[in-house]
Formats: structure tokens, sequence, C-alpha cells
């Protein structure tokens, strides 16, 4: 394969009447696709949660296998032959940063792309630093790329595709693991290398506002088939954005209605952190390495605390710490007599029984939580551990799946699940139990404006009731539409928000 | 740094190529396979330990990383000491058991034996990153590079084990079957997550799969590497060592006539 | 031969074979083969006090072959591509080796011939059966493998004949056990979780069932 230089040739994608059923399924992901996208063209594809979006991004890059793997009908062409063939030609960013690490070094990680496509020494290494430096990843070459932050591992994801300058740029929700900042970082970076290689770009993204400037053509996919709508962003958005809402597009001009709290008592401290420090225990050592401390935060019944901060500043330690599932490097956590009940106040001493009624955890990346081969049975576990009667987990695992639009996937694997489904599904396990405090990290990730507003609708409730809240989050909608403080890693105290309950 | 992914301290023999450690290794191994007898082991061994002192290692990792030689050794020699083939005086004598001359010597034979054959391996494991073997194997020896990354890959996912264990506890004890239920409930919290760690590997596995065929990962089309890996002057000097430590080793042995051809 | 007993699926059974390897099949063999050779060297530290208890007995020391004859099979029934079983029973040796075993470098000569001895067997059905007896056959053919090897090259060698019938036999037999029938039990167990969606293994017989064995 000749080396690339800046002049590389876009690519065309052509679908006719293009469909696919994974399998395993009864049901096809894609059906009737009718499509042409020119060379050079930047799209933004939009759709419902499970409409299949990742299913026609991987038929691009040629990842969904064979027939091994599912049924195939109609065509998908890239510049008039079939994807699996142009493997290459097409660089892909998978929709979770967790599992497309493939090397232990940051660098070679980088490289790996470069070297697949035949680029000669000297320049791989060029475009590596280059493409690095795009995304504002500040790691030496040989960092180690088993102990990057979720969003840290996001941008070393694109930069090792953005180095393979391919004739057409496929990611999927590129964004979704990002800091405010870093979202703008990485659009702006993107935009760099198209405006400089020309290539061919389709992304997946639910918010909208972050891409509709820089791409020429919308297209939402219908989750029954085909296409829902298709043209360029703002006659879309103007003509059909009632719509459009409607099927679950973040239009930027409607919103998701925010809901109304109505407390129903009044707040009581249940967790308490002074002069917190956390951190993780290295293997191999006993003291844990401190990435954030000096933080001190109440955690109040009815009262939603949202935690802040740039990527890496240790959210999600924080969150597991407060979980009760690390143990704290330094200061103290205590929970109130109230919500300790009789038992002891630290909660990482807590038996896991006893963590269960207190505290609901969802972590970052929702597959370290799943433990059923079904749906269904996997939300049956929590509300089994507590010993409910079958009637009563019937009622209340029924109603969440209702509500979390997760009903007709009841007997689906839930690795098999879209990115959207599989985080409804794991907030959905924490919401079976109904314990008292709920710690989620990064909760409405990866939905669209439907899902959206069931889930922080359903949290609302929940707040309402008496729960308390800490959500771990980078999505600024979430933050207006809940919090009543916001605490911003780094900052020494939280900040209070308006609207809530104190 | 993980159970198959070490940290690699700067040194020299870190430095050199994993091929022409992997093939003093072999070397050494095959010529003490020959025989069982504790002097050619023993002057391996020896010879061996002088150029251990160029590993890099520090004290507490070189311990950490041999520990299983060491237990396996004493083991190992016991065995045969108790039941091993008997021959010259008898030393002692407990029911079937009986330990003579014979059997004591080839006790200690065998201890050195497995010293000298494991150390060596262990070292080359201790200070070579599974990255740097795999660009030797794949351009030093020319092994199939879709076979080599894909071993790789397989590698740093079970190399990663120990942490996968840590955030699999911590979700099940999040779920709340994290603890409780007697002895049944343990043997289930040991071997639930063991089965769960063989599911995620596989798991993500597949999908990493997924991943590097996206990044064009697969095809039969030719790649390039980023890292060299060439075989240098220090390379070629290291075969001569092991050669030599072989070739000595043999040597002393057949001198002493200790030497025992194995399939003679 | 069995092979017409395969097509319990319609829909698996019109597809074309193909017995090129697949990305995630090399992927995944490697896991699996990683993984196992974690075991191996665990099973290597065990084999000493426990072979010099049966050392009492005439060769009943082969039982405990079948510890190092798992992956093949296991890999076998997974890949179902051929060299599926070498492949995984070298990658496990090597990795033994290289934590550190006591056999050094002839672990991997020995996990050349056990994973042929697996390969061997598949290969006879043509790569298209897959079901129990196959797999206790191809874990008994791996004990073929190394009860021959053992019995001609190790100390063993240097034994009476009938002490070596015992060792070989007894090594047939856990081959057949520990590794037929547990790496038949453990697909399909792994085939349960969903895990082995990207794999036929993983997909035909039953759909998952309403809750995992947690
Ligand atoms: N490997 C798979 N095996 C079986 N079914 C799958 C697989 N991947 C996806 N699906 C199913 O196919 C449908 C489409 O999934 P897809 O991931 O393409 O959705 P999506 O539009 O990307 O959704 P999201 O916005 O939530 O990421 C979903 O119902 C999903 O559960
Ligand atoms: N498993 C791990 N082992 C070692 N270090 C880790 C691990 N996970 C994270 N870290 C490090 O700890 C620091 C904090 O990580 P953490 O995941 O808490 O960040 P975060 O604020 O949640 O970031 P993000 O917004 O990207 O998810 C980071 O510098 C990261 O490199
Ligand atoms: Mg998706
Ligand atoms: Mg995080």
């Amino acid at each position: 394969m000749p080396a690339r230089g800046p002049q590389i040739r876009a690519v065309q994608i052509r679908a006719r009447d293009w469909g696919w059923r994974h399998a395993g399924r009864h049901s096809q992901a894609v059906s009737g696709l009718d499509l042409q996208i020119e060379p050079g063209e930047r799209v933004l594809l939009l759709g419902a949660s499970g409409a299949g979006k990742s299913t026609l991004v991987h038929a691009l890059a040629g990842v969904l296998g064979d027939a091994e793997d599912g049924d195939e009908t109609g065509s998908l062409l890239i510049d008039g032959c079939r994807a699996a063939e142009a493997r290459g030609r097409v660089g892909l960013v998978l929709q979770d940063p967790d599992s497309q690490v493939v090397l232990a070094r940051v660098g070679d990680d980088v490289a790996f792309g470069c070297e697949n496509l035949a680029v000669p020494r000297a320049e791989i290494w060029l475009r590596v630093r280059r493409a690095l430096a795009e995304v504002r990843l500040d790691l030496p070459l040989d960092h180690p790329t088993s102990s990057l932050s979720g969003g840290q591992k996001q941008r070393l994801a694109l930069a090792g595709v953005l180095a393979m300058q391919p004739g057409l740029l496929l990611l999927d929700e590129p964004t979704a693991n990002l800091d405010p900042n870093g979202v703008i970082d990485v659009r702006d970076a993107v935009v760099r290398s198209l405006d400089h290689s020309g290539a061919t770009f389709v992304v997946i993204e639910h918010r909208v506002e972050v891409w509709q400037d820089v791409v020429d053509r919308l297209i939402v996919l219908d989750p029954a088939g085909g296409v829902l709508a298709d043209g360029p962003p703002r006659e879309i958005l103007a003509s059909q954005g009632e719509q459009l809402a409607q099927a679950g597009v973040w239009v930027p001009a409607l919103p998701p209605r925010f809901p109304k709290r109505h407390p129903i008592a009044a707040a009581q401290t249940l967790l308490r952190a002074e002069g917190l420090a956390v951190g993780r225990v290295p293997f191999g050592r006993r003291a844990a390495s401190v990435v954030a401390d000096g933080i001190t935060l109440n955690l109040c019944s009815g009262t939603a605390t949202v935690v802040t901060g740039p990527n890496g500043a240790g959210k999600s330690t924080l969150a597991l710490t407060l979980a009760g599932l690390l143990k704290p490097a330094g200061g103290t956590l205590h929970a109130s007599g109230t919500f300790a009940a009789g038992i002891i106040s630290e909660p990482h001493r807590w038996r896991s029984q006893q963590l269960l009624s207190r505290i609901g955890t969802v972590f970052q990346d929702p597959e370290h939580q799943f433990l059923a081969a079904t749906v269904l049975g996997d939300l049956s576990i929590g509300p089994r551990a507590l010993g409910l009667s079958q009637t009563e987990l019937t009622s209340r695992v029924d109603e969440l799946m209702h509500r979390l639009r997760l009903d007709h996937l009841a007997d689906a694997n839930p690795f098999t699940l879209s990115g959207g489904e599989k985080r409804r599904m794991s907030v959905a396990t924490v919401l079976a139990t109904r314990p008292r405090l709920l710690v989620l990290d990064e909760p409405t990730f990866g939905q669209d404006s439907r899902t959206w507003q069931e889930l922080v609708t359903l949290l609302a409730e929940l707040l309402d009731e008496g729960t308390a809240l800490v959500a771990v989050t980078h999505d600024a909608q979430f933050v207006s539409a809940l919090a009543d403080e916001e605490y911003r890693l780094g900052t020494p105290e939280p900040i209070r928000l308006g609207s809530g309950a104190l | 740094m993980s159970l198959l992914t070490p940290t690699i301290r700067p040194s020299v023999v870190a430095r050199l190529n994993p091929v022409a450690k992997l093939a003093v290794a072999l070397i050494v191994s095959c010529a003490l396979l020959l025989s069982i007898d504790w002097v050619s082991a023993g002057v391996a061994l020896l010879l061996e330990c002088l150029l251990l002192l160029w590993c890099g290692l520090s004290a507490r990792q070189f311990w950490l990383r041999t520990a299983p030689v060491w237990i396996a050794a004493p083991m190992a020699s016991i065995t045969t000491i108790l039941y091993g083939e008997d021959s010259g005086a008898l030393l002692w004598q407990f029911g079937f058991i009986s330990v003579t001359e014979g059997s004591a010597q080839l006790g200690l034979a065998i201890g050195l034996r497995v010293l000298a054959i494991g150390l060596p391996g262990i070292v080359l494991l201790a200070t070579t990153d599974p990255t740097d073997l795999a660009d030797g194997l794949a351009q030093v020896l020319r092994l199939p590079a879709r076979f080599v990354l894909g071993g790789l890959a397989g590698l740093r996912l079970v190399g990663m084990f120990i942490e996968d264990w840590h955030s699999l506890t911590l979700a099940r004890r999040a779920r709340g079957v994290g603890d409780g239920g007697g002895v049944r409930g343990a043997a289930r919290r040991f071997f639930g997550p063991a089965f769960s760690l063989l599911v995620i590997s596989v798991r993500r596995g597949s999908k990493l799969a997924t991943a590097m065929e996206a990044r064009g990962f697969g095809s039969d089309a030719p790649r390039t590497w980023a890292r060299p890996s060439r075989v240098r002057a220090p390379d070629a000097i290291l075969v001569g060592i092991g050669l030599g430590i072989a070739g000595i080793a043999i040597g002393v042995a057949v001198w002493a006539e200790t030497w025992s051809f194995i399939l003679a | 031969m069995h092979a017409t007993l395969t097509s319990t699926r319609p829909v698996a059974a019109k597809k074309p074979r193909n017995f090129r390897w697949r990305v995630v099949d090399i992927v995944v063999a490697s896991v699996i083969g990683v993984a196992s050779g974690v075991i191996f060297w665990a099973w290597g530290l065990a084999w000493s006090p426990l072979s010099a208890i049966l050392a009492f007995t005439p060769g009943l020391e082969g039982l405990l072959a079948g510890g190092w004859l798992f992956a093949g099979v296991l890999g076998g029934l997974i890949i179902r591509k051929p060299g599926a079983a070498v492949y995984t029973e070298v990658v496990a040796a090597v990795v033994s080796m290289l934590i550190g075993t006591q056999w050094g470098f002839s672990t991997l000569i020995w996990g050349v011939v056990e994973g042929l001895g697996a390969e061997i067997i598949l290969a006879l059905f043509l790569y298209s059966n897959w079901r129990l007896g196959v797999a206790l056959l191809a874990g008994a053919g791996a004990g073929v493998a190394v009860g021959l090897l053992d019995t001609s090259f190790t100390s063993y060698a240097a034994l009476d004949f009938g002490y070596k019938a015992v060792y070989f036999v007894s090594a047939v037999v856990s081959g057949t056990v520990l590794a037929g029938l547990l790496s038949w039990l453990a697909v399909r167990g792994l085939a349960r979780t969903g895990a082995l969606s990207r794999f036929a293994a993983g997909r035909e017989g039953s759909r998952a069932p309403a809750v995992a064995p947690n």
C-alpha cells in the first residue's frame, strides 16, 4: 500500500436497501437503508438509542464480521467495493473507549494503525506526535495505557485513528466521556485534520449542537428502518425539528423539559466527608497513590450533588470512595446515625448486603457491573439478594424496564446491548434495590433526548422521595436539571446552586 | 505493572534483543536437558549467576519473580532423594522410602538443574517488554504478524487479570453478592469471579479484535514496524556467552566424569 | 463417523465453512492460551507434592498429566478452525515456561506434541463435529501423545513395561476426563454467558437461559 501524504483520496459511500440482523437477535438492527455520501462530505448521524447507528458505522469500517456474525441484506459499498475489502481506507473510533487500547504504551498504541497501513517508520513517529498534540493528550510516549482515566482513553483512541489519516473517518460518540473543554478541543482537532486531509467524515453524536456548525449534512436513522431525515443541518432542524425531537434527537432549539421538584421531607445528612483524600492502591504496593484530596462534602437526603472536573481529575475514584468501595486514602468519611442505622459508620467496612440497601453505585464502565446472561436476570439479582418476594421483585423490575425502554430486551445478553442501552441497564440495576444514596458515574452519557428525559424524571422522583444523589458528570444539562450542589474537583468548597431542597 | 507485563528498568540486559535472550535460554536449557548430573548443572548455574548481576532487576523483583523455581527446586530435589533410583550405600530407610548415596546425589543434581534451567527463562521474562519480544519474533524470526500481535493482545488482556479482579470484586460488592453465605459463599466468591474473569477476557478479546480491525489490522497487506528490532553486535556476544556457558558446563562435567547422556 | 449429526440448526448448516482464522479467532485463542498457561504453571507447582504421593503406586502419576492437556481441547472446541488446538496448547506451554517451570524449554516440545494429539482427532472428524464424544476423544488423543512422550523420553523410560503401561493408560484416562470432559463443560458454561457470541460454539444449541449460574 502506498504511503499517503496530505493529499489522500476521500471515500464515497453507497447503500442500497442495506440491512443487518445480528446473529442471535430476532429483529433487524438496520433495515432498508438507501444512502449516498459523496467524497469529502461531512455527516452527522443521529437517531434514537438502539436505532442502529453503531451497527452502520461498524459495517462501513468492515468490522461487522461475516455470515458467522449476522445476516446482511442489500449492498453497502465503499468506493464501489465491499466494505470488508476497503479496510484500511477507513478509520473507526468505537463507542467504548475502554476496549480499544491495543498496546501497552501510549506511543505504540497510536502508531498501531499507521503500521498496519504500511506507513514508513520515520513518518509514523511524526504522525504519532502530531496526533497526540492534536487531541491534547500530554503524556510521554512510553506512558502505560493501563492507567488512563476514561476520558484519556477516549483521546488516545482518537489520536490512533487521526494518525492513520484515513479516506473515511468514522467516530462513534467520540466526546461522550470528555470534559466540556475537551469536547471543543477534540472537535477542533478533528476539523483541523479534516481540513488538511479532505477525508469523508461520519460522526455519531447525540448532542447536535457540538457538531452542527462543522458538518454539511444530517442523517437521522429511523429505528423502524430506513432514514427519518436527511439534509443540511439548519434546514432539517428548522423544518422537521418538532418531529425529530419526538424521535429522540437533541434539537438545540427544543431542549428537553426539566422535571419539577416537590421535596416531601426536610433534608437530613446521610454521609459526611471531611478533608477526604482519594486514590487507588497500585498493584504490589501498600499505600494508595492520592489523586485528589481536601474534599469536604455533605450528602443529604433529597439532595443532588454533582461532581465535575477535567478528565483524570479523580472523579471516578471519588465516586467509588463515597460509595464505600475504595478505602479513603486520607481524611474521614462517616455515615450519620440515621443512615448507618446501627452499624459501623465507615462505609468501606460495611458488608456487601449492608451496602446494597444503603448505597447503589453505577460504574463509569457499565460492563463491570453485569453479572447475569440476560437483562431480566441481571436486574433481578439485587432485589433477590435483598430477599424480596417474587411478586414485589417482578413488579419493580417490570416497571424499571418499561420506564427505561428496555422491555423489548428482557432476554438479550447485557453485553450485546447498544451503548446507551447498556448505560440505562446499569442505572436500572441500581434503582431496582432502592438504596437511600445513589452514586452515579456519568449516568446520562450516550442517551437520546427521550431516554435522557425519562432518566432525569425518574431521578427527580427519587430525590423527592428523599433519596440522596451523587453524580459524576460532564453533562451541563444534567447539572441544570437536577443539581442542588456542584462540587468541582480542585476547588475547596462545593458551589451551591439555585434550585434545591436546602 | 501486572503479572505478565513487567515494568522494565533500563539495564544492559534489558536493551538486548529479546530474540537473542530467547536463544540463550534455549541453548543453555537444551544443553542441560541432555544430562542429569550435579556438575554440569552447578557450573551452568554459577556462570548464569554472574550474568544475572547485569540484568538490572531489583532484589525484591528478583526474588518475587524467581520464587516459583526456588520453591520447585527443593521440592523436586526432595522427591528424588526419597523416591529416586537407589544406588550406593544406604543412608536412611523408612518403609518404602530409602535414601541412598546415589539418590541423594541425583536429588542434588535435579535441584541444581531445575534452578539452572528455570532462572534464565524467568530473567528473560522479567527484563523483556512483551511488546519488544513480539517485535523481535515478527521482525527477526519473521513469524506471521497477525498471530504475533494477536498473541501479544491476548497476553496483555490476561496480564490485566489483577486489575480486572479488583474491579469485579468491587462490582460484586456493590451489587450485594460480595460476601456472606459461609463456606459455600466463599467458594462461590472465588469461583464466581474466577469464571467471570475468563468470561470477561474472552469478551474483551472479541471486542479488542474489532478495535484492531477498525485500525486496519488483519489483512494480508504488508505492514511496517514503528519500532525496529535488529540483531546487533552485543546480541551476538550474548549468544556467544550462552554457547560458552553450555560448552563449559558440559566440558567440565565430561572432564569430571559425571556427565551422563540422558538418551544413552 | 457422526459428521451428519451437527445439522441441528438448519440456519447454521447452510452457511459455508470458512477455515481462515479471523482476527477475533486469533485474539481469543491467545487469551485462552495465556490464561491456561497460568493454570499450567500453578499445576506444575502442585505437581511435585502430588506426584510424590503417587510415587508409591505403580505408574498412577499419569493421572496428573491431564492438567496440562486441557488448553488444546478447549481452544479447539471454541475456535473450531484447523490448528486451533495446537496453537492454544503451544501458547499455554510457552506462557507457563516464561513464568517459570522446572522443565524449562522441554515444556515447549511437550506442548507441541500434546496439541497435535488433540488436533488429529478434531481433524479426523473434519472439524465439523463438536459433541461430547469428540471432546472426550480429543482429550484422550492428547493423553496418548503425552503418554508416549513421557514413557519414552523422561525418567519413566527406564521403567518396566508393566509400569509404563499403567502410566500410559492413566495418562489417557486423565486426558479424557480432565482435558476432554472439563473442557466441554467449560465451553458450555462460556456459551451460556454469551461470551462466545462471535463464535459458532456460542450460538448453537439453546438460547440464553434466564439467569446465569452465579
Ligand atoms: N453484537 C451484538 N449482538 C446482538 N445484538 C446487538 C449487537 N450489537 C448491537 N445489537 C443490537 O442492535 C440494535 C442496534 O444497536 P446499535 O449499537 O447499532 O445502536 P445505536 O444506534 O448505536 O444506539 P446507542 O445510541 O445507544 O449507541 C440494538 O437493539 C442492540 O441491542
Ligand atoms: N485502574 C487504575 N489504575 C491506576 N491508575 C488509574 C486507574 N484508573 C485511573 N487511574 C488514574 O487515576 C487518576 C484519576 O482517575 P479517575 O478515573 O478517577 O479520573 P476521572 O476524573 O474519573 O476522569 P474521566 O473524566 O476521564 O473519567 C487518573 O490520572 C488516572 O490516570
Ligand atoms: Mg451506539
Ligand atoms: Mg471517570
